[in-house]
């Protein structure tokens, strides 16, 4: 691995460790919350590649792509959050193993 | 310079994403989480993202950082409780995320355009806000629109969820 030379592979990597670093905390995770806190670092880590290959390949259009992305997790952040309070109003807890009520 | 400050970042950001997962207290997660959006809106400035850097910031680290802080404090969210590693899933995540911290590098160069290396400036812009905003208004303008009505479904959805219900 070179450290001097910063390529695109260098940002590729970076970016599928965040992701699996992001997927680790949703599969382990048993809080809704934390494991929406992950979703937003997968979608980050998603951004992360988009804008890197943009550059390297001299393209602005995964820039408009980034831009939509993130209004909608800002979308999906604030229905998710919603459903949460809705679930802990019912149900009082927000661990995901004691959400089973649609389990046979 | 630009090495330093990738190799900065890219520690910086692994390592509060690792706090994000690990910590058990959820505040300390969501601080966590904010570090790590920052620390991307810098990454983006190395890639000459400026518009998408700024976002980031005020979107990410301001808008649904609160959002999730104002929940946490309404559910008054306690400790989760220390329990028994479900190692099975555990033993998974560490053979798939070691396998790909190795692989992916190794996948990566086997296509010669990952190797491009691009210093600051000679990118070829795009990350300014007039030339994004040029683009969302010609070329995206039908998706631009879509979005706004996106966002509207999205508060109207979360009003219609959070309302109590007027029976009970």
């Amino acid at each position: 691995m070179n450290f001097a030379e910063i390529t695109l592979g260098h940002y590729l990597a970076l970016s599928s460790v965040l992701f699996l670093i992001g997927l680790a905390g949703v599969i382990l995770r048993r809080s809704l919350l934390i494991m929406m806190m992950s979703l937003e670092l997968l979608l980050n880590a998603a951004n992360l590649a988009l804008v890197a290959v943009g550059r390297f390949q001299g393209l602005p259009d995964p820039q408009v792509a980034v831009f939509f992305v993130i209004t909608v997790a800002a979308a999906e952040v604030a229905v998710g959050l919603a459903i949460l309070v809705a679930i802990f109003r019912i149900k009082k807890t927000t661990a995901a193993d004691q959400l089973a009520s649609l389990r046979f | 310079m630009e090495p330093i400050f990738f190799w900065v970042l890219a520690v910086g950001l692994v390592v509060s994403a690792v706090g994000l997962v690990a910590f058990r207290n959820p505040v300390t997660s969501a601080v966590c989480l904010v570090v790590t959006l920052v620390m991307e809106a810098a990454l983006f400035v190395t890639l000459e993202a400026y518009f998408l850097s700024v976002v980031q910031v005020i979107v990410y680290a301001g808008a649904v950082m609160v959002l999730f802080l104002f929940v946490i404090m309404l559910l008054d969210v306690k400790e989760e409780a220390r329990q028994r590693p479900p190692w099975a899933k555990v033993v998974w995540v560490v053979a798939i995320g070691g396998g790909a911290v190795f692989g992916v590098p190794r996948i990566a160069s086997l296509f010669p355009a990952a190797a491009k290396t691009l210093h600051w400036g000679q990118g070829k812009g795009g990350g300014s806000a007039a030339e994004l905003g040029r683009l969302l208004f010609t070329s995206y303008s039908p998706l631009f629109l879509a979005t706004g009505v996106l966002l509207l479904v999205a508060t109207v959805g979360v009003v219609v969820l959070c309302r109590k219900d007027p029976e009970s």
